[in-house]
């Protein structure tokens, strides 16, 4: 761990954010896709 | 064969499928890379400290905050002129990618003009600029999902998207039309006298890439699902006709 000095707050918070945003973003994107998926292969399969 | 022949949705849902994969694992590599070279292994700034380090999520975030509403443009404008759904579709499900990474540059932003600039918000040229972009990136969200018929919602978002893409040139440039505000100018330049360090500059430039990758592969995923989201309401609709 690099040593942050005075502003280890700041530089921590700004990558913990930053990925979780990151993070929530894919996980949002790829729970939506996989359900419209199986929901048009429903759709699909019941005619 | 012609460009937009890939605007099919069918042939779209062909040659993106191979492809997503890919763009994933690219991302999360130049992700990783840089990030962990940015933070572990460069040196502080002479004058910033440690905060120096915000830069490789400051930079690559705004950077795409911007180049994203410019795709919406461009997405958006084939969409008034040619009428393509993907391309609609695209811009759609750019918005929200979008609007991550406009709040990951206004956040990192904050938090870095606080120790520097003794502040974490300025009505600076272009902080305010970027919020208003924020703002409308919430705007054309919104109006997506209130308006209920697909192509008026596309022409609507449309001449927003168009009439947001002031904000999005103003934040890039606000620096440069006002000679005033906190925000310093361009970090990056091709002049290598005015350009960052190399210390910084190419951990940087691989983050960069990163976000960018992470960004076509996000936007490719998200179409793919509006053109499934597009045809389940179409075969919904001729099941209630028939």
């Amino acid at each position: 761990m690099p040593d942050l000095g005075d502003y280890a707050i700041e530089v921590l918070s700004a990558y913990a954010v930053s990925i979780l945003l990151i993070g929530v973003l894919i996980w949002l994107s790829w729970r939506r896709y996989a359900k419209v998926r199986a929901s048009l292969e429903k759709v699909e399969k019941n005619g | 064969m012609s460009m937009w022949e890939y605007a099919n949705p069918k042939l779209f849902m062909g040659w993106t499928r191979p492809v997503l994969p890919w763009m994933f694992a690219s991302a999360g590599v130049c992700l990783v890379v840089g990030l962990v070279w940015g933070f572990f292994f460069t040196p502080d700034d002479f004058r910033q400290g440690s905060t120096v380090k915000i830069i490789y999520l400051h930079v690559p975030s705004a950077l795409m905050a911007i180049n994203a509403w410019i795709m919406m443009l461009v997405a958006s404008l084939i969409w008034v002129v040619r009428r393509h759904h993907v391309s609609a579709l695209a811009a759609r499900a750019a918005a929200p990618v979008g609007v991550v990474f406009t709040l990951i540059a206004l956040f990192t932003g904050g938090i870095w003009g606080q120790p520097m600039w003794g502040t974490y918000w300025a009505w600076d040229p272009r902080l305010t600029s970027f919020l208003i972009l924020f703002l409308f990136y919430l705007g054309y969200i919104a109006l997506w999902e209130a308006i209920e018929d697909p192509d008026t919602a596309a022409d609507l978002t449309s001449v927003l998207c168009m009439v947001g893409s002031v904000f999005a040139i103003l934040s890039r440039y606000a620096v440069l039309f006002w000679n005033q505000g906190l925000h310093q100018g361009a970090s990056l330049s091709l002049d290598k006298e005015e350009n960052i360090s190399d210390v910084f500059w190419f951990p940087l430039l691989v983050c960069i890439a990163g976000f960018v990758l992470l960004f076509v592969a996000l936007v490719l995923m998200r179409t793919r699902t509006e053109i499934r989201a597009r045809r389940i309401r179409a075969l919904e609709a001729r099941a209630r006709r028939a």
